[in-house]
């Protein structure tokens, strides 16, 4: 129902590792793949051949430049994003038909399709871009964190995790309880710092964002490794003469 | 946000409609009969007209008696309701007025009530939203309320009220403007909030090279220039024209007349900045301004 | 109001059945789970089991259904009817196309097969197709490496006898720190993501080279901004800090590389240079225990590298002495070459300081004994925990080799290749040069080449030339120009086939290369001679006769074209005799099989070369009798031999249980595909590493059938074979080199690694063309064939050139803004788009994504062709006239790869046109447009 419940068993969501995200796009793919074959209507494109290419993703990967406050060289970042699953998620309260949820269990977000009009009014409730309308289905659509994957009997065991995290080669994608503090996602969110976007809109994302390390692009450390150039000769007659007696050392 | 035909002609049309229903319903004119029917015609072919305009915008319209269900939570759903409930009770109302001649006094208070009550329903589906900040300030109900009413006061034939309520309407307007216009940078919302990278952030290539939903539905660019244009025009037609019209003495039908056409062609401009000025934070992610920001 | 939501079915069904078997939406040959439902293709994931990619998948991987259902898909076999290039054909039967093509091509073999010129693409059957050229009896075949990345896998493979390419990988699981060269995506494209995510699970530190920060060099822990073309002075600046400092492992150095052999040091002798060997051949090195030579492989020997060997009044000193003597000069110290690199010398230092640290103070060690081939037990596998990986971004330049090379000699100074924590090669390599086959190019009427077309020269003795030094092969491989040109040199095939240079061909057969677009170097003009006419009104390449499986742009320019199928419709062996699969701790090869039937009148390639190889009786393919050996390629997979008991499949030999060598088994590749469409063999934990002189991993490796005896080997810092080139060009022996390359040959055949500046920027004012334009390979697209698929083209639909902020505020640029770029050769006009991640006087764009109108089925209006572009354009195969008369290559001097990267430009704003330029006509698709929209949902 369109009233958030007021607690989730679960707060199962995914923790995405910016530090790792190479931006290669194979967690966009097989998404739309799983997903335009799975939940709901499949996720079209239209003019697929044409001159405007535009279809439903559910996970689309941006990708920012950086000037560091610490100084150095710009920096790329390639960000993710889908669904945030968010604790207070303003796409659920707006929806006049029921249609979009958070479920009890496991505060998954999700659209009922055979509920919605396609107000597209969820998606003007999200900060985030992670609700795409259908355009020929004219449903709405978003990342349902694998709900039939994530629990699926017909999967083996070690597949039942979202299609994205399965697929990310870089390892850049966790999944699991955030709502359990002792849960590995919930360790590596405390471990890294990991943040909430847009935490001004008071969404309370259950997706966290595990933001990149300081690059060690400066060379200031180069006093640090001086001693391991310290010269053992400056000839070449002398390195060989290092060299013998390092040679009879072996 | 993208200026969508349908939902101005919405907005604007059932706006008119109801505002002009509310003051039927005060007996403001006091019209019975086939002055009357001719009334309620117009008011109705507003409001609903409007209605059935904005389910244009839906995408699967077979499912919108559901749209019933949610009024607990949803404005969109109350809407639904008011709007219904409003129609049904001046009907009767009308139906009095028309067909037997008798104002039903109590109904018509309450009939006006719900019609206003629709009008800030609707209004509270745009301040609700606190990733458009240009809408998610308490004037906006204010802005759309002030409007309709003068608006339904002026199809009223009530030249005085119309004059006060279309300067009240102005000045909402403005002030509506005013704070709009610096209400994203006060929401604090930038492409810093957005990605929580640690530096001066741009975006460096979107996710695709194609368009998506999100853009079409949610990412509008208006020139500056474009739009102090339009402001001018929705202020020049949508208010003080009105206003002179109301004021100058001269025949009254003709100027009311023109009054009525020049203020709904000023503000289906206004309507229209409504929602082009309006900027959705998801445009951050996109490295996209709605308005480009000020030099 | 109780709180309620719909109840959702948790558990769906996800396929009828599951086929496993290879992706090949790219090279990387990962293993795929193929979900059916209702016989057709739901949805593509990753075999967990398959040693590749272990369950991940890529982008375009996960797109696969997408390919094989894309309307691009040619139908049948075509014959043209229009000019060349207007994309006019008719459909034709297959008997009609086979007879047609074994008319023409055995016409051809009876008189002169040599005028037969096959050359592959993106091939993964190497092995096959270089059999079926020997067979037919042309010298000219190769396939792409030529333009791709031989430098890269010839720098490594005379070096240390295996390259990085796909021939090896860092040791994931112990490195410590790992610079990466040049690379955007690679062959590896998921064992490269996969280990880069180890890296940081352990915090490994990660230094990305490379003038671009995107990718792998955006998660790069440290970026080195380098300028084009110059790693070369870079690497060797690091190799001056680390020498100087005595940061090297000796230990390694004297047992395992050519560095304590010594270099004859006689002048006046014609073997000036060459290494001293004994009487059995063995290279000697100096005693420490004798003071006097001694065979390296003596198992009491202690190799020496300070002392020297005076002899008949010549000192004869070992490699490492001469290696010492130039790299300590100054001329490599970072304050020489840090304006050149566009790198600081603290920079440098502070790179080197940190190799020598993690290096020789944070030594691996592994508990596990093992014995060497002088038969020295090591109680540790002792390692240096730094760990390198480069490719094209150093090897597709003028300098490339020589760069290569540099790379490969600072791993082996530091001791990290082949022990724990550095680089580790994949089955079958390590495999020592000397190990390889020498090129061949003796065409006879009517019979076989005598022997493989491609291999290693190891002097002017194996070059493919006839007496007056004319090339014997149509890519002028293996000659003069380019002694080592180990993979021919495709991208010169089609210009001097048109020149009729050195001989005039008939038939040009190609098979999965898009050469009249983005895989050829000056596009425009290899578009006007593929359709240039003679006199008479017969076309300059008189025959075209191409394979591919899509409506790609070289498919217009066929006079006969043969559909291939799609990969989920085929069978395929990618095996241990071609590019290998492996992973460094086991050898293992896969196949394709028809996982889905085709739904056209489409023929995999393989088996229609049986089928012609039949028709016109080629030897190795027929019996004595006449009679087919195989029908088609899953025949020919399972029974052909290349040597007694070894053929394309390791896995499941004779009864099935005989791995790598045993009779052909017939049920082959059904148990292959019950194992999950691979196989593996693990190598034994005490033959993991030190795998060039490992005696259980040779022992291994022969058991395998990888080759029949062991391998033993050392490293060559000092590449004797270039030396013997060097001779020639000096004066020495009989075959000698025209006049002009003589110099050139002396300065760049250096046995030594040296720097010299890319080849255009002596050939253009590097004043006018200040700027350096690059490609990158995007990650979620392949070349040319990743646009016909619908989910990607949206990623990757059209590519600005991206502008540096230097450039991009000197000429005030903003978004939105198109841009005119000018090199010596040519001009395009293109959008621009501004990145500060970036090298400042580099420029850069997507490689392949611009397209021509009316390839690949799509609208003529789809932005790959009205805003996509190509770089190619401005890059020509030749350098500008220097008015010597000569047109130098726009090539290694050494190995002839395609020079794609030192191109240099200029730029300058314009109004933007209305499609980018040069743009073309469009050609007619042979196979229509693609939908109007789609929505994929195969489960009804
Ligand atoms: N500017 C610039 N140009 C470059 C490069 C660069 O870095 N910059 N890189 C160069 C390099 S390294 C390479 S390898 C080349 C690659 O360029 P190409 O070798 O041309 O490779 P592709 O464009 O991927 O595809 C070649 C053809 O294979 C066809 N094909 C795909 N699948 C099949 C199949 O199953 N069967 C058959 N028969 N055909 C199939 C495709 O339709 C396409 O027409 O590009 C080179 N060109
Ligand atoms: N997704 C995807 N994967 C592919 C391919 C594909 O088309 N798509 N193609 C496959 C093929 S055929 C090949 S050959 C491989 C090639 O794999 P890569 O070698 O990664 O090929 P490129 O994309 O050309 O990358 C060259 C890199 O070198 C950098 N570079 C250029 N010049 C220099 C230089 O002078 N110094 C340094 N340090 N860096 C430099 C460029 O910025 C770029 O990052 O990829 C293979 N894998
Ligand atoms: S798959 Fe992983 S690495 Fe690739 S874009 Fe997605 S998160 Fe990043
Ligand atoms: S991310 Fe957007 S769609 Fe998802 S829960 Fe939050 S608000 Fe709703
Ligand atoms: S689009 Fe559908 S899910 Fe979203 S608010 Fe409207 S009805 Fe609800
Ligand atoms: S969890 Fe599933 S639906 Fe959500 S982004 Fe990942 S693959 Fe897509
Ligand atoms: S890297 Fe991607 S495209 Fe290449 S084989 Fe692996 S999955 Fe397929
Ligand atoms: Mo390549």
């Amino acid at each position: 129902m369109t009233t958030l419940p007021t607690h989730t068993e679960k707060k199962l969501g995914l923790v995405i590792d910016l530090d790792t995200c190479v931006g290669c796009h194979a967690c966009v793919i097989s998404c739309k793949g799983w997903n335009t074959e799975n939940y709901g209507v499949p996720l079209s494109d239209t003019d697929p051949y044409g001159a405007d290419p535009t279809g439903t993703f559910l996970n689309r990967v941006h990708s920012y430049e950086v000037i560091p406050d610490l100084g150095g060289p710009a920096q790329l970042v390639h960000m993710p994003k889908s669904c945030l699953h968010c604790e207070d998620a303003p796409c659920v309260t707006v929806c006049p038909t029921g249609a979009s949820y958070k479920r009890v269990e496991d505060g998954i977000v999700l659209v009922n399709e055979s509920d919605c009009i396609g107000c597209g009014l969820c998606a003007w409730a999200c900060p985030y871009g992670a609700r795409e309308m259908d355009q020929l289905a004219g449903v709405m659509k978003k990342c349902t964190l694998c709900v039939d994957r994530i629990y699926n009997e017909n999967l083996p065991e070690e597949d039942r995790q979202p299609a994205c995290v399965r697929t990310c080669p870089a390892g850049a994608r966790h999944f699991g309880d955030l709502g359990d503090p002792d849960s590995d996602v919930s360790q590596l969110v405390a471990e890294r710092g990991g943040v909430d976007l847009m935490p001004e809109q008071g969404t309370k994302p259950v997706n966290k964002y595990l933001p990149p390390r300081p690059k060690q692009d400066r060379a200031e450390e180069v006093d640090i490794l001086a001693p391991f150039l310290e010269p053992v000769a400056d000839s070449p007659q002398g390195l060989l003469g290092w060299i013998d007696r390092a040679l009879e050392k072996l | 946000m993208h200026p969508a035909p349908s939902v101005i002609l919405f907005t604007t049309l059932s706006g008119l409609g109801f505002g002009l229903l509310a003051f039927l319903g005060l007996g403001m004119p006091p019209v019975t009969g086939w002055v009357a029917f001719i009334f309620y015609v117009l008011a109705y072919g507003l409001a609903v007209g409007g209605l059935l305009a904005s389910t244009f915008h839906l995408g699967n319209p077979k499912n919108a008696p559901k749209a019933f269900t949610q009024w607990r939570s949803s404005w969109l759903s109350r809407e639904a309701w008011l709007s219904v409930v409003a129609l049904v009770t001046m009907g009767i109302y009308a139906a009095g007025a028309v067909f037997l001649g008798t104002h039903i006094a109590v109904l018509g208070w309450i009939g006006a009530v719900l019609s206003g009550a629709t009008v800030g329903s609707t209004a509270m589906i745009y301040t609700q939203l606190k990733t458009v900040p240009r809408w998610n300030q308490a004037l906006t109900p204010v802005h759309l309320l002030s409007l309709s009413l003068a608006g339904g006061a002026l199809l009223a034939g009530q030249m005085t009220v119309a004059a006060v309520l279309l300067g009240i309407a102005l000045a909402v307007q403005l002030a509506h403007w005013q704070i709009g216009d610096g209400a994203f940078d006060k929401a604090g919302s930038t492409l810093g909030t957005a990605t929580r990278l640690p530096g001066e952030v741009r975006s460096f290539e979107p996710p695709h090279t194609g368009t998506n939903y999100l853009l079409k539905e949610m990412v509008h660019v208006v020139g500056r220039k474009h739009s102090r244009k339009l402001r001018m025009i929705a202020l020049g037609l949508g208010y003080v024209a009105p206003i002179v019209l109301l004021v100058l003495p001269g025949p009254h039908h003709l100027f009311g007349g023109i009054a009525v056409l020049s203020h709904l062609a000023g503000i289906l401009a206004s309507r229209w900045l409504f929602f082009a000025e309006a900027e959705h934070v998801v445009g951050l992610y996109y490295g996209k301004r709605g308005v480009p920001a000020p030099a | 109001m109780a709180f309620q939501q719909p109840k959702l079915d948790l558990s769906p069904k996800v396929s009828d059945e599951v086929r496993k078997t290879t992706c090949y939406m790219c090279a990387c040959r990962c293993g795929i789970n193929v979900h059916l439902k209702d016989g057709k293709v739901a949805y593509i994931e990753g075999n967990r089991d398959h040693p590749v990619n272990q369950g991940v998948l890529c982008a375009k991987g996960s797109a696969g259904i997408m390919q094989v259902n894309a309307p691009s898909r040619l139908r049948a076999p075509l014959k043209r009817v229009g000019p060349r290039g207007s994309g006019e054909f008719e459909e034709i039967s297959w008997e009609e196309a086979l007879s047609t093509a074994a008319e023409w091509l055995g016409e051809i073999r009876a008189k002169a097969p040599e005028k037969l010129a096959f050359f592959t693409g993106r091939d993964q059957s190497q092995s096959f197709t270089s059999f079926w050229a020997q067979n037919f009896g042309t010298p000219n075949y190769a396939a792409h490496g030529g333009f791709c990345s031989v430098n890269m896998a010839a720098a490594g493979i005379y070096t240390m006898g295996g390259a990085f390419w796909e021939f090896g990988q860092p040791d994931w699981e112990h490195t410590k720190l790992f610079m990466i060269f040049g690379v955007a995506e690679d062959h590896d494209s998921n064992p490269i993501k996969m280990g880069l995510g180890r890296l940081k699970e352990r915090g490994a530190k990660v230094i990305g080279v490379n003038p671009i920060r995107t990718g792998y060099n955006a998660v790069a822990d440290e970026w080195v901004g380098i300028t084009p073309g110059t790693d070369g002075l870079f690497i060797l600046a690091l190799v001056h800090c680390l020498l100087k400092a005595g940061r090297i492992d000796l230990d390694y150095l004297t047992r395992f590389t050519n560095a304590p052999v010594l270099v004859n040091g006689d002048k006046s002798s014609a073997e000036h240079g060459l290494l001293l060997r004994d009487d059995d051949g063995k290279f000697l090195v100096l005693d420490r225990r004798t003071g006097k030579p001694a065979p390296f492989d003596d198992p009491e020997v202690k190799p020496d590298l300070a002392g020297t060997w005076r002899h008949a009044g010549v000192t004869h000193r070992p490699v490492f002495q001469l290696l010492a003597e130039r790299y300590l000069s100054d001329d490599y110290a970072p304050e020489a070459v840090a304006d050149r690199c566009g790198v600081s010398a603290e920079r440098i230092r502070h790179i080197a300081g940190e190799l020598a640290r993690t290096a020789f103070e944070e030594t691996v060690e592994i508990d596990q004994p093992w014995t060497d081939f002088r038969g020295v037990r090591h109680e540790k596998m002792v390692g240096r925990p730094v760990s390198f990986h480069a490719m094209r971004g150093i090897s597709a330049h003028s300098n490339g080799f020589q760069t290569c090379r540099a790379l490969h000699v600072l791993q082996i100074l530091l001791g990290s290749v082949e022990v724990p924590g550095g680089f580790r090669f994949k089955p079958p390599y390590p495999k020592p040069v000397e190990a390889h086959p020498k090129p061949h190019g003796n065409a006879s009427a009517n019979g076989p080449l005598d022997g493989p077309h491609l291999g290693f020269t190891h002097g002017p003795e194996d070059l493919l030339i006839d007496d007056e030094g004319r090339a014997k092969r149509i890519d002028k491989a293996f000659t003069w120009e380019n002694p080592m040109s180990a993979h021919g040199m495709m991208h010169m095939v089609i210009s001097n086939a048109y020149a009729q240079d050195p001989y005039p061909i008939d038939t040009l057969f190609m098979y999965m290369a898009n050469m009249a677009w983005n895989s050829t170097m000056n596009t425009s003009g290899v578009i006007e001679m593929l359709t240039a006419q003679d006199d008479d009104g017969g076309y300059r390449i008189p025959r075209i006769i191409y394979s591919d499986a899509y409506s790609s742009e070289m498919v217009a320019y066929a006079d006969l074209v043969l559909p291939d199928t799609t990969y989920l419709e085929r069978h395929d062996c990618i095996s241990l005799l071609d590019r290998p699969i492996c992973e460094a701790d086991g050898a293992a090869d896969a196949i394709r099989w028809p996982v889905i039937e085709p739904d056209r009148d489409v023929r995999g390639f393989q088996s229609v070369l049986i089928d012609l190889a039949n028709r016109m009786g080629l030897p190795g393919f027929v019996e004595a009798d006449g009679s087919p050996k195989w029908v088609d390629y899953a025949d020919y997979i399972t029974n052909h031999e290349r040597r007694p008991g070894v053929g394309p499949l390791a896995g499941f030999r004779g009864d099935g249980d005989a791995t790598g060598r045993g009779a052909p088994n017939p049920d082959q590749i059904d148990r292959y595909i019950e194992n999950g469409g691979f196989f593996i063999d693990h190598v034994p934990e005490d033959a993991q590493y030190f795998k060039p002189w490992n005696k259980a991993y040779q022992d291994w490796a022969v058991g395998l059938g990888l080759y029949d005896a062991p391998q033993h080997y050392l490293f060559s810092l000092y590449v004797e074979p270039m030396r013997k080139f060097q001779l020639a060009a000096e004066g020495h022996g009989e075959r000698q080199p025209p006049e002009h390359l003589r110099a050139r040959l002396k300065h760049v055949m250096d046995p030594l690694p040296i720097w010299y500046p890319p080849f255009e920027d002596d050939a253009v004012d590097t004043d006018e063309f200040s700027i350096h334009a690059l490609t990158q390979r995007p990650m979620a697209m392949y070349h040319s064939w990743g646009t016909q698929n619908a989910w990607l083209r949206q990623i990757h639909g059209y590519n600005p050139l991206y502008l540096p902020t230097k450039i991009w505020e000197a000429k005030a640029f903003a978004d939105g803004d198109w841009a005119r770029v000018t090199s010596v050769h040519g001009a395009i006009t293109v959008p621009v788009a501004h990145m500060a991640a970036l090298n400042d006087n580099t420029v850069w764009t997507w490689n392949a994504i611009g397209k021509r109108k009316g390839a690949w089925a799509l609208e003529n209006d789809a932005p790959e062709a009205t805003k996509g572009f190509l770089l190619n354009h401005l890059i020509h195969e030749l350098l500008p006239a220097k008015g010597d008369g000569l047109r130098w290559a726009n090539s290694d001097p050494i190995t002839g790869q395609a020079a794609w990267f030192d191109l240099r430009v200029k730029i300058e704003k314009t109004a933007a046109p209305a499609e980018a330029q040069p743009s073309y006509p469009p050609i007619t698709s042979p196979v229509g447009k693609g939908a109007k929209s789609l929505a994929w949902k195969v489960a009804k």
